[in-house]
């Protein structure tokens, strides 16, 4: 006699789904991931959607106010065009404006030829998303130098959203490896990691950010020097994540899982790194997202004073550095565009940080 | 308590040493030194230079510099000179820091009534179209760098024709003997850095404020209050704020720290003669006792502000002993 008992296995939900599940009803956190995709978007295609390089300096155009987009030319609606602008100082006060030239509209186009560029920084190509074929079209303004102040913010981007990133990484690296030393082996070594973590954490913030920034030195190439920035900024970051780290190391320390895998003969780093730490993994995520505003106002805030990411190489601080001067903040208020940009990145990264901490929060039913 | 106060001051000795030796060697580690500008100048010999090398003690070893500049603090309270300015580094600061305890103080005051409120009826009215503002204005309060709001402000004070940027004094007053009117323009440039300065710590308070009391009016014996009949009035202010003010006295200990030398970039925009415009300078003439010096007092501050902070709390929630 055969009889088969089919037993059914149980659907089982996957504890990401359920965060996700979570996550999703958050309309805040949805923005600021949406917003979040969108800025990174921004920053891989840059090239492709700004209308010029960075480092050209149009000369006849110093400080150019942002170019209107116009849709009515002598009474005729037409798709979205642009006047030329031409300089020209008044003849009373001397000071200089520019004047548009309403006899020629210039059709902004699409998927232009301009000037070459790296894709991705392999592909080489001059197709720009949007552009004008006579003339100029300056859609935020220029700078001093008459460079492109929308292309510029763009491609700054790619420095600003990217020291945050790199920045939890490395810090988190550090954070991870010295929080689980200290908490697995205990003893001196303990004693010591948690003074240096003390002494730390007892350096005002800011001020020694500046001190070490000044350390890296101004004949570095710029790529260097932003490696220097981040570098930096994950120094002081990591030891409030160690100190995490290392109560959890030391709680798990003693449980069955990590003496079976002692009793496995696994090796004291891959206890750490590959039983423990695992454990933290949403920990982690949720304290990453909500470290990295502090990334990004860091490196703006070093850049502004002069002592972050230097040219040709742009951030969205260095860019407001332009602003921080009484006569240029009141003559040419469009140079605080890219402080926009910051705002926007910083309220999405806490948005979504804030979003997924609520998910990650299996606890509380709110 | 005694104990307790007595052992963390004992630690702070230590932990200074320890900042100030760090930063020392920080500043060592920068490129280029106070007497490149020297050598570069045409009217100084190299015997000048060396001269004045030898007067500033820049011939020495370092470790030698570093223990004689801690000796003279010991031994004499001698911070050590300014190289910029020629004069002890305590007296330059000293004439700052009227200013800078002035401008975190009233930043803090301003943080503390703006925000508890708004994080005690957010919390009440709890997804109410008021929780909703205000909630997002503490993100953007947030969101904003201090320096970049500085710089709207000003613009915006500029574009409306507006004078009083810039400073804590019209020009005319600057070195003018206290009076009236300069007590007026005084408080005519104030409101502005106060404004720059406090608005993260309101947001961040006011956040703090709203999750405090969300969590306390959820306990039990908030419900035993209400239940007992009391006016929702007590419950909200007598059981509740109360509670949830509390922890917010730990976030105090560190907030004076950051109005004081978190604000750095906002003051340098806004031209304020406070420490933080004055630490940027000396670290970019590498005037280094000023720079360890400045170090050394912001992180001591920031050790108080705990110390401080913990006795507080202590002494307003009897549910706390230290041992």
């Amino acid at each position: 006699m055969t009889s088969t008992i089919v037993v059914k296995p149980e659907k089982s939900v996957n504890p990401l789904l359920l965060a996700w599940r979570r996550f999703r009803r958050n309309k805040l956190g949805i923005v600021g991931g949406v917003i979040l995709i969108v800025l990174y978007l921004i920053a891989i295609f840059a090239g492709f959607l700004s209308p010029y390089e960075i480092t050209i300096q149009h000369e006849q155009f110093p400080f150019q106010p942002p170019q209107k987009v116009h849709f009515v030319h002598e009474g005729q609606l037409r798709l979205p065009f642009v006047y030329p602008n031409s300089f020209k100082r008044d003849p009373v006060t001397f000071a200089k404006k520019y004047v548009e030239d309403t006899t020629s509209p210039e059709p902004i186009r699409l998927f232009v030829q301009g000037e070459n560029y790296n894709l991705f920084g392999i592909i080489n190509t001059n197709l720009h998303l949007f552009g004008v074929q006579n003339g100029f079209f300056f859609p935020l303004g220029t700078d001093k130098f008459g460079r492109d102040l929308l292309s510029r913010m763009l491609v700054g981007s790619q420095v600003s959203l990217t020291v945050g990133i790199i920045g939890i990484l490395i810090s988190f690296s550090i954070g991870i490896l010295m929080g689980g030393i200290s908490g697995y082996y205990g003893g001196w070594i303990d004693t010591a990691i948690q003074r240096l973590i003390e002494i730390l954490l007892s350096f005002p913030r800011l001020p020694i950010l500046l001190a070490l920034a000044y350390v890296i030195p101004a004949k570095w190439p710029s790529s260097l020097v932003y490696l220097g920035i981040v570098a930096v900024l994950s120094f002081i970051g990591w030891a409030s994540l160690a100190r995490v780290v290392r109560g959890q190391v030391l709680a798990a320390r003693d449980q069955d899982y990590v003496q079976a895998a002692r009793a496995l003969g696994a090796s004291d780093l891959r206890i750490i790194l590959r039983h423990i730490v695992p454990n933290l993994t949403s920990y982690l995520i949720v304290t990453g997202t909500l470290a990295l505003p502090g990334y990004i106002l860091g490196e703006s805030g070093l850049s502004f004073l002069g002592l972050g990411v230097k040219e040709p190489m742009t951030s969205w601080g260095l860019l407001l550095a332009d602003a921080n001067d009484l006569s240029n903040l009141s003559q040419y208020p469009w140079l605080l565009t890219p402080g926009l940009m910051i705002f926007l990145s910083v309220l999405a990264f806490n948005f979504a940080g804030d979003a997924m901490r609520d998910a990650a929060d299996t606890t509380s039913k709110n | 308590m005694f104990n307790f106060i007595l052992k963390r001051t004992f630690v702070i000795f230590p932990t200074l040493l320890a900042v100030s030796f760090i930063a020392f060697f920080v500043i060592q580690l920068q490129p280029g030194s106070f007497l490149d500008s020297y050598l570069e100048d045409p009217r100084f010999s190299q015997e000048t230079v060396i001269r004045i090398q030898e007067q500033l003690g820049l011939d020495k070893p370092l470790i030698v510099q570093y223990g004689l500049w801690v000796w003279g603090i010991v031994t004499r309270g001698d911070f050590g000179q300014s190289f910029t300015a020629n004069r002890p580094v305590a007296g330059l600061i000293g004439e700052r820091m009227f200013w800078t305890v002035e401008i975190a103080a009233l930043a803090l005051i301003f943080s503390w009534l703006i925000a508890i409120p708004i994080g005690i009826l957010t919390a009440v009215r709890r997804n109410g179209v008021v929780d909703g503002f205000a909630s997002f204005l503490g993100y953007a309060g947030l969101a904003i760098p201090d320096f970049l709001l500085g710089l709207l402000l000003i613009a915006l004070i500029l574009s409306l024709n507006g004078k009083n940027v810039g400073g804590l004094f019209s020009n005319e007053f600057i070195d003018a003997p206290w009076s009236f009117a300069k007590l007026l323009d005084h408080l005519a440039h104030l409101w502005l850095p106060i404004i720059v300065i406090g608005v993260n710590h309101v947001a961040s308070l006011q956040r703090q404020m709203r999750a405090n009391m969300l969590d306390v009016l959820s306990q039990d014996y908030v419900r035993t209050a209400r239940s007992k009949g009391l006016q929702e009035r007590i419950v909200i202010y007598r059981h509740a704020v109360r509670n949830a003010i509390n922890p917010l006295i730990s976030i105090a200990g560190l907030s004076f720290a950051e109005l004081t030398s978190g604000s750095l970039i906002a003051a340098t925009v806004l031209g304020l003669p406070t420490i933080g415009p004055f630490l940027y300078d000396s670290i970019k003439a590498k005037d280094q006792y000023v720079v360890i010096t400045l170090l050394l007092l912001s992180s001591f501050v920031l050790m108080i502000g705990n110390l401080l902070a913990d006795v507080l709390l202590a002494i307003v929630d009897p549910r706390i002993r230290y041992e």
